[in-house]
């Protein structure tokens, strides 16, 4: 296929770019694999109750007993059915990343381009976040965590908030720039000006990193939410988490070490195919690359 | 008052400016961009501004434009008259109405002043939008009756093409084709050839000169090429740090240079006659700084012709022929030296 065929398949309107971007990811076999494997992550979190059995339930006389037919991956010492905690866990661990993706990324954009785009107002954002980014991430989630009730909502929350500066940040630094692409200039002399110079040509050039920082995002909130879940805040420890099974597992991981290595797996891998999904669509979305990586 | 244009000001000026004077204030000194900068643009007419980097020509159009940043930037004085109307004085909301409407603007890099995430399509519809109350579809159908007006080969399939798949020439006749959706009574090109190479320039100028008389708006022509406004202007203006030293019909001021910066130019030109082992000339020196104020000829120090007198006094502006004005007390004396020059020979 020559590159002028490339090109005209890129065409056609809005639709033509989305399609394109969505092309180029599916040429790349890595891209492809990630994302079947975030598909069966999604797919094991929506189905939990077809696929295992009840994580709650407890039976003493069965614990720490080993791979069953009722059991896969064997049971906790609380004689819990392991696969199915693991499975269930994925619940948690995905809605807390994509909402903290989400969450981070509607604030963290509009704060990021009103601080980009006003000088007085900006000033005063970016001491703001300044003095929330002096604060350790995972402390700020604690504190918010420990000062809310109980509950996965004040989970997303708490790991949110600190969040929030690393977008703004980046989206004021990505406006700062993009303002002065002579392309904005352009706009303003054609009679663009306001929100729809802002919404027209500002925001669509700040996308690619944002969703980058997003999936980075997203990323960390599992990983925090699994630190906090270890250490025993924010949900209560029926409910079952990658964390808090990690957690659970650590007095016996000398015996079972493979109560702890199961979730911690499952986290890894997770964590990694969300990573490699924001880089490569950071590269999908740039309409410049998208010509290039298809030749 | 020395003030050039008001003399010889045209009947019904489309724009007519005025002792426009501007400074960039920073921290410790403040900076003289524009110095009584007077000149008016006729109706139908291509008028060019000419001098090097630094020399106050973008400056002017972004003032005309309301595009300088507000913090910075200050008008000491002076109008800019839309038809009639101050765009000085004008309120960005209004001004907003009158960029893209009537007055277009076009820039020096191709490459990098289009949106690379919209369709140039959805660009071009964008201005019509914005200015007109018309449907998606008629704004389309507009955006490509102007690639077909600025020559765009197979047009339709152009429309949802994205800015990085053309190539610089096609990309400034989409700017030019954005700037000139609403017919606007004014073009500004800031060096819109400076980044293309020597045929897509000449087929640019082409382009600019012909849709002037199609669509009979009047042109303001910023380039540092003198060969350029040769080809397509109809009068020019020499600036130099800030002022306009020299200004008359085109083929007037190649004919008859009249002040020692034009002739520095034009001498700097390779002539017809040219070998390749001759040297070109240069103008010695450097411009000067404008954060201090220049009392006399603010070319005097790197001016071949110069004598004290240069550097005493503001020289007047004196009018040579119609519409043919000089800043320079020594116009007959550099008139003199210049006419054995190639350039000047081949247009007198």
């Amino acid at each position: 296929m020559s590159v002028y065929d490339q090109v005209s398949a890129t065409r056609g309107g809005h639709g033509g770019r989305i399609s394109a971007a969505a092309g180029y990811l599916a040429a790349n076999p890595a891209t492809t694999i990630c994302f079947g494997v975030l598909l069966l992550f999604v797919l094991m979190a929506v189905f939990a109750p077809l696929i295992a059995g009840d994580p709650v339930k407890i039976d003493p006389a069965e614990r720490l007993t080993g791979p069953s037919a009722s059991a896969y991956w064997g049971r906790d010492h609380l004689g819990r059915d392991v696969f199915a905690r693991a499975v269930y866990g994925s619940r948690m661990s995905l809605l807390v990343g994509f909402s903290v993706a989400a969450i981070a990324t509607v604030f963290g954009v509009a704060i990021g381009i009103y601080a980009g785009m006003s000088r007085v107002g900006g000033a005063i954002a970016m001491r703001l976040v300044d003095a929330m980014m002096a604060i350790p991430a995972i402390l700020l989630a604690i504190a918010f965590a420990a000062l809310m009730d109980a509950g996965i909502l004040t989970v997303i929350i708490a790991i949110s908030i600190p969040e929030i500066p690393r977008m703004v940040r980046l989206v004021r630094s990505v406006v700062l720039g993009v303002r002065q692409q002579p392309y904005v200039a352009a706009a303003i002399s054609i009679g663009t000006g306001g929100l729809p110079l802002v919404w027209r040509h500002i925001l669509p050039n700040t996308l690619g990193p944002v969703l980058v920082q997003a999936t980075y995002a997203c990323a960390s909130a599992i990983i925090t939410s699994a630190v906090l879940s270890f250490l025993g805040v924010g949900t209560s420890p029926e409910v079952p988490s990658w964390g808090g099974m990690m957690a659970d597992a650590r007095s016996f991981f000398r015996i079972h070490p493979e109560l702890m290595v199961y979730p911690g797996v499952l986290l890894s891998l997770l964590v990694l195919v969300v990573n490699v999904l924001g880089d490569r669509l950071s590269d999908a979305l740039d309409p410049r690359k998208m010509v290039r990586g298809s030749v | 008052m020395n003030d050039m244009t008001s003399r010889t000001a045209l009947a019904d000026p489309v724009l007519d400016v005025r002792n426009l004077s501007l400074e960039f204030a920073d921290r410790d000194k403040v900076t003289c961009a524009l110095d009584a900068v007077s000149f008016s643009v006729g109706e139908g007419e291509i008028v060019s501004l000419v001098g090097e980097s630094g020399c106050g020509k973008s400056v002017t159009a972004m003032t005309i434009m309301g595009l300088l940043p507000k913090h910075g930037a200050r008008v000491t004085s002076g109008s800019a008259l839309l038809r009639g109307r101050d765009l000085l004085q004008t309120s960005e909301r209004e001004m907003r109405r009158i960029r893209g409407d009537r007055i277009g603007m076009i820039f020096q890099d191709p490459m990098t002043s289009l949106n690379p995430v919209h369709t140039v399509g959805m660009q071009i519809s964008e201005t019509i939008r914005k200015h007109r109350r018309v449907s998606r579809g008629a704004a389309e159908k507009r955006a490509l009756e102007m690639l077909d007006l600025v020559r765009i080969p197979d047009a339709a399939s152009r429309l949802g093409a994205y800015p990085h798949e053309l190539s610089g020439g096609m990309r400034q006749r989409v700017m030019i084709a954005m700037a000139l959706a609403c017919d606007p009574e004014l073009l500004i090109a800031d060096e819109p050839t400076t980044a293309l190479d020597v045929t897509v320039q000449a087929q640019v100028l082409d382009l600019i000169a012909d849709l002037r008389r199609d669509i009979g708006m009047s042109v303001i022509l910023i380039t540092h090429d003198l060969g350029v406004v040769a080809g397509v202007a109809d009068r020019m203006m020499v600036m130099y740090a800030g002022r306009i030293v020299e200004q008359g019909p085109t083929e007037k001021l190649f004919a008859d240079p009249a002040h020692g910066y034009t002739a520095g130019l034009m001498r700097s030109l390779p002539g017809v006659n040219a070998r390749m082992r001759d040297e070109l000339r240069e103008i010695p020196g450097s411009v000067p700084r404008l954060d201090r104020k220049i009392e006399g000829c603010v070319f005097a120090p790197r001016c071949e012709f110069s004598s004290e007198t240069c550097l005493a006094s503001l020289p007047q502006a004196q009018e040579r022929a119609q519409g043919h004005w000089t800043r320079c007390i020594h116009a007959d004396a550099v008139c003199e030296a210049m006419s054995d020059n190639d350039i000047v020979r081949a247009w007198a």
